[in-house]
């Protein structure tokens, strides 16, 4: 887990293959938004063929929301990346969406024999 | 908006607690007197049942309903509804001195896009305020559910709207010398939360709003973000601390206040039916 990008070089070493990236986006944090946005520019621009997507929490109160969607589905669209809704103090969806977050990851990392991480990307431009 | 600064001065300065109410069924301005005395009727025995609001004092209620013709957005809105509980102690029933207990108004400003296609026999009031104890709130409320077959809900404020009416009201123009903004935010501490209240300027925050806004009349959702954004970080240049993360609870202008449990303040008449208008909005979002 990364606060924001790019990550401290000092690691780059040591670190392992990145194959999937997830931006946490708070609905309830401005500033969880515009750090992503900001941290998205140090990505390169490989990881947007289908290891690059968005997980939004805090969507359980809307009257707490301080991030508006058209926001989300703007970088939805200018990433061609899924978004994926979470609400991390609810267990149930909390786990189902680690397991979907974990099967996205076994397809990018190429565990899936027959699936590669652009499928994500034919996804997202059928819709 | 020609509305008589005197008939709507007793709503400034008071503080008042917003509901969204779905459309009320065969309500009608002819039968108001029936509606007091029936109302009365139903806080009476209640009453006899049991339910206590100040104990020991034997309390004789008065109810009111009448209407606010001025206070409406367009032709189509429907008038104002106003709801006023008083009080006569029987010892004083002589000299008839009436306290105001409880007041609670229906009102639609500009709604008439949302009910285009609301059947004749419903009059649609979708915004509810009330001042006033909690108990008297929820007797007035379920005789109405009772009888015209709505529902009440308790209306918040998301931090997204309260940046909206901060933006919003910083470009009102004010005739005397307006109180400063001030924003509330809470951030949610291990202990306790903690507050952080943010005073500007309002000079500075409309001068701000002036460089940040194209068009007058017009708001985008891009222009509240930049400006919103500018008040952060000239926050976190001084004091290190990134607003954008706490939840914006509570918004102060010399135009009204709002706070995102759903509770609004007017202070200037002159701006109420913009104000109404941004509410019945919110109102019937959280109603549809």
């Amino acid at each position: 887990i990364a606060t924001s990008l790019p990550l401290p070089s000092e690691g780059d070493h040591l670190r392992p293959r990145i194959d999937l990236i997830a931006f946490m986006i708070d609905i309830k944090s401005k500033y969880s938004l515009r750090n992503v946005e900001a941290s998205l520019a140090y990505v390169d621009a490989s990881f947007f063929l289908g290891k690059v997507c968005f997980l939004v929490t805090g969507v359980g109160r809307l009257n707490c929301c301080s991030v508006e969607m058209s926001a989300i589905w703007k970088l939805r669209e200018v990433y061609s990346s899924p978004v994926l809704f979470c609400e991390l103090e609810l267990e149930g969806i909390r786990v189902a969406t680690a397991q979907r977050l974990l099967r996205m990851l076994e397809i990018c990392a190429g565990l899936i024999p027959g699936v590669s991480a652009l499928y994500f990307g034919s996804l997202m431009s059928r819709s | 908006e020609n509305t008589d600064p005197q008939r709507i001065a007793f709503l400034l300065r008071k503080q008042w607690t917003l509901y969204s109410v779905t459309p009320l069924y065969r309500f009608s301005n002819a039968h108001l007197k029936n509606y007091s005395r029936l109302l009365s009727a139903f806080i009476a025995a209640e009453r006899q049942k049991g339910w206590a609001v100040e104990v020991g004092v034997e309390l004789d209620i008065k109810v009111a309903v009448s209407s606010l013709p001025d206070l409406k957005g367009s032709d189509q809105d429907h008038a104002a509804i106003l709801v006023e509980l008083f009080s006569r102690s029987p010892a004083s029933q002589k000299t008839s001195e009436e306290k105001l207990i409880w007041s609670g108004w229906f009102c639609c400003v500009c709604g008439d896009d949302f009910f285009e296609n609301v059947p004749e026999d419903f009059t649609c009031l979708p915004l509810f305020l009330t001042n006033g104890a909690e108990s008297y709130t929820a007797i007035v409320g379920s005789w109405f559910q009772k009888t015209f077959d709505c529902c009440f809900h308790r209306l918040a404020i998301s931090p997204l709207n309260l940046s909206w009416m901060a933006a919003m009201w910083t470009g009102c123009k004010v005739d005397k010398t307006a109180s400063a903004m001030e924003l509330i935010f809470s951030v949610p501490g291990l202990l306790q939360p903690l507050d952080i209240s943010y005073a500007i300027h309002p000079e500075d925050a409309k001068a701000l709003w002036d460089t940040v806004q194209k068009t007058p009349g017009e708001i985008t959702q891009e222009e509240v973000d930049i400006f919103m954004d500018c008040l952060y970080s000239h926050f976190h240049r001084h004091f290190k601390i990134r607003l954008s993360a706490a939840k914006l609870v509570k918004v102060s202008t010399a135009i009204a206040s709002a706070h995102c449990d759903g509770i609004i303040k007017f202070l200037q008449s002159q701006y109420l039916i913009g104000v109404l208008k941004l509410l019945t909005e919110l109102a019937i979002s959280q109603i549809q």
